[in-house]
């Protein structure tokens, strides 16, 4: 167990934001965390590397409390990726190598620069080494912030939403090369989002929060029609693709989900058609 | 593949090196500045003259008093006081998230001015009297000067509760330190218009930023001071680099965001009170220094805060040699000059639209 989580309370200005949330990740592992605009992913996420301090409950990283550990340890086991990353006028290899920091004594090694050197090969952005990450796409600048907190050389990475910003491909693209550090180095990730069929084809594990604390949290048998429309409140179809399930959402127009059957014979005219 | 596999990136050092080599281009500018400095002036003083001085070879006597007690105390202050102006502002504009951060905007110069103020017109430390420059001095300044380093300190201490009540949220500050700014402006107005000639003068004469003031004893201290904080800054590079990355990447990288602020700001404010209370307003080094180094060699902080100490150096030094001599046989303060090349400099930075 390289995370869990017990009882965790959250509260921003005594309103409750998570309550009673328990969980834990294993090595190798993607978890996704889903759920609806504003349930508290993105706080969920934050409250695992003491961005923010939960009221209650207590967080073990690799066996230590998180509460235990100075700030410096907690960057040498966990790394983070903002949604918003900010950018400057630096170079791609300067904004890397600041991920060596919670190393980095006086002043960087060979090792820090063989490590960043070794990362933007992982992350195929070698392109990148000494452009101005201020005149980086988002997909590009997303994949200089991963590859930032990958450098800490953590055994957890969160990342908060890594693909909303980006198109298709880079969804993809980055998406792919999470899997492979993942498979490469036995490090676990946990990652908020939004689309539940990259959530599908890329996540292990699955977190639904729902009125502040966890719904559902197990594989991807968790994953059915009632419990999405439970969660989002929307009628979906699941279907399956090439062994990968694919969520449709289905339209509200009744309300109460009644129009499934019409929509789906709807569709199939449509195509038949 | 293991991660220490990877190889030395003789690219990126390559483009490092660039960044050295300008910093090193810039101390070495910085001495022969300091030459040129001590041998312009009122009286010529041949460079190979100045050289021999200063290492110790008397020259003639004449060039001894001179270089001594005159002209290098005030190079040197020129240099104490543009590298902490500047160091200051590279700083605040970190802290602060804003490209119009600088000592000045926090409101402390503002402040020091009233301090200046008070001493002079309620303390009765201004005097008239006739010296051979025809000057107006100051008939106590350590009285006034300990005025406006208190104001400055004042002024500091309010910021950072401000900040602490918002919690160190970098807009509020910037907002409240144009608010104070405004605030001492009027009580610098409103004890002006009570004073009499001769305090007027005094308050204005002490308004204008003077690197010529300082003697050996105020250089000193200017100058431990301004050093603790250079080094102070420099240590911390990295974890301004994180903090310039957004909060909560700094944060996750192990800094402890609030508390850096909070001591950057400190030290920031500190080395700006006691530079402003022994010369006075010295106005757009701290401000227009750093945005020439990003300019020149980009936001990293290992290169931009040793730049921009340099740079402040050069800048302030040669600023200073050349209002000596613009209107010779008259000697200008350093900070109207400042002021006059500073202000176009920012308006070109502002219509670049260059981010912080």
């Amino acid at each position: 167990m390289i995370l869990s989580v017990d009882e965790l309370q959250f509260l921003y200005r005594n309103t409750k934001i998570l309550d009673d949330i328990a969980f834990s990740i294993s090595e190798g592992e993607i978890v996704a965390i889903l759920g609806p605009n504003g349930v508290g992913k993105t706080t969920l996420l934050k409250c695992l590397n003491r961005i923010l301090v939960p009221k209650e409950g207590v967080v073990t990283v690799c066996g230590d409390p998180i509460a235990s550990l100075g700030l410096m340890e907690v960057a040498r086991r966990i790394g983070y990726v903002p949604q918003r990353v900010e950018t400057g006028r630096l170079t791609g290899f300067d904004a890397v190598l600041l991920g060596r920091r919670p190393h980095i004594g006086w002043d960087i090694t060979e090792k820090d620069l063989r490590i960043v050197d070794a990362a933007f090969k992982k992350f195929m952005i070698d392109h990148l080494r000494l452009h101005s990450i201020d005149e980086m796409s988002g997909g590009e600048l997303q994949l200089i912030a991963i590859a930032r907190a990958f450098v800490q050389e953590p055994k957890i990475l969160l990342l908060d939403e890594p693909t909303s910003a980006l198109d298709l491909k880079n969804q993809v693209e980055i998406l792919d090369r999470i899997r492979n550090i993942v498979t490469d180095h036995r490090i676990a990730v946990v990652m908020t989002m939004h689309d539940l069929n990259t959530a599908l084809r890329y996540a292990d594990r699955f977190i639904f929060l729902k009125d502040q604390s966890i719904h559902t949290y197990g594989d991807r048998s968790i994953i059915t029609e009632n419990e999405i429309e439970a969660v989002y409140g929307v009628p979906v179809q699941i279907g399956e693709l090439w062994g990968v399930p694919c969520v449709i959402p289905l339209c509200l127009c009744n309300g109460n989900g009644n129009g499934k059957e019409e929509e789906r014979d709807d569709m199939i005219h449509k195509k038949e058609n | 593949m293991h991660l220490a596999d990877g190889e030395l990136p003789h690219d990126y050092l390559g483009y490092t090196y660039q960044k050295v080599l300008f910093i090193l281009g810039g101390i070495v500018l910085l001495f022969v500045l300091l030459i040129v400095s001590i041998a312009v002036g009122a009286v010529s003083i041949p460079p190979v003259d100045v050289i021999m001085t200063l290492i110790g070879q008397n020259v003639t006597d004449k060039w001894d008093r001179i270089i001594w007690n005159i002209r290098l105390p005030q190079a040197l202050t020129a240099i104490v006081a543009g590298a902490g102006l500047s160091v200051a502002g590279v700083a605040m504009q970190s802290i602060l998230r804003n490209p119009l951060a600088s000592p000045f905007t926090l409101g402390i110069s503002n402040a020091g001015a009233f301090g200046a103020a008070v001493a002079v017109i309620i303390f009765g430390t201004g005097l008239m009297t006739s010296t051979t420059a025809g000057a107006v001095v100051i008939n106590n300044p350590y009285l006034t000067t300990i005025t406006a380093f208190a104001f400055c300190m004042l002024a500091t201490v309010a910021i950072i509760a401000i900040a602490k009540i918002k919690a160190s949220s970098p807009e509020v500050v910037v907002l409240a330190g144009v608010a104070l700014s405004s605030l001492f402006t009027a009580g610098v107005m409103f004890l002006q218009y009570f004073a009499d000639d001769t305090q007027l003068a005094a308050v204005v004469h002490w308004t204008f930023g003077d690197v010529g003031r300082a003697g050996w004893p105020e250089l000193t201290l200017m100058a431990v001071i301004t050093i603790a904080a250079c080094i102070y800054f420099v240590a911390n590079r990295w974890n301004y680099n994180a903090m310039d990355a957004g909060d909560e990447t700094a944060r996750a990288l192990g800094v402890n965001v609030e508390r850096l602020r909070n001591a950057g700001m400190v030290v920031a404010a500190l080395v700006t009170s006691v530079l402003v209370s022994f010369l006075g307003v010295i106005g757009f080094v701290g401000l227009v220094c750093p945005h020439m180094v990003r300019r020149i060699i980009g936001d990293e902080q290992r290169y931009l805060i040793p730049g921009s100490i340099v740079m402040g150096a050069v800048l302030l030094l040669a600023s200073d040699t050349v209002a000596r001599l613009i209107l010779a046989p008259y000697v200008l303060p350093v900070a109207i000059l400042t002021a006059f090349m500073g202000a176009p400099i920012f308006i070109y930075l502002l219509l670049r639209g260059h981010h912080r």
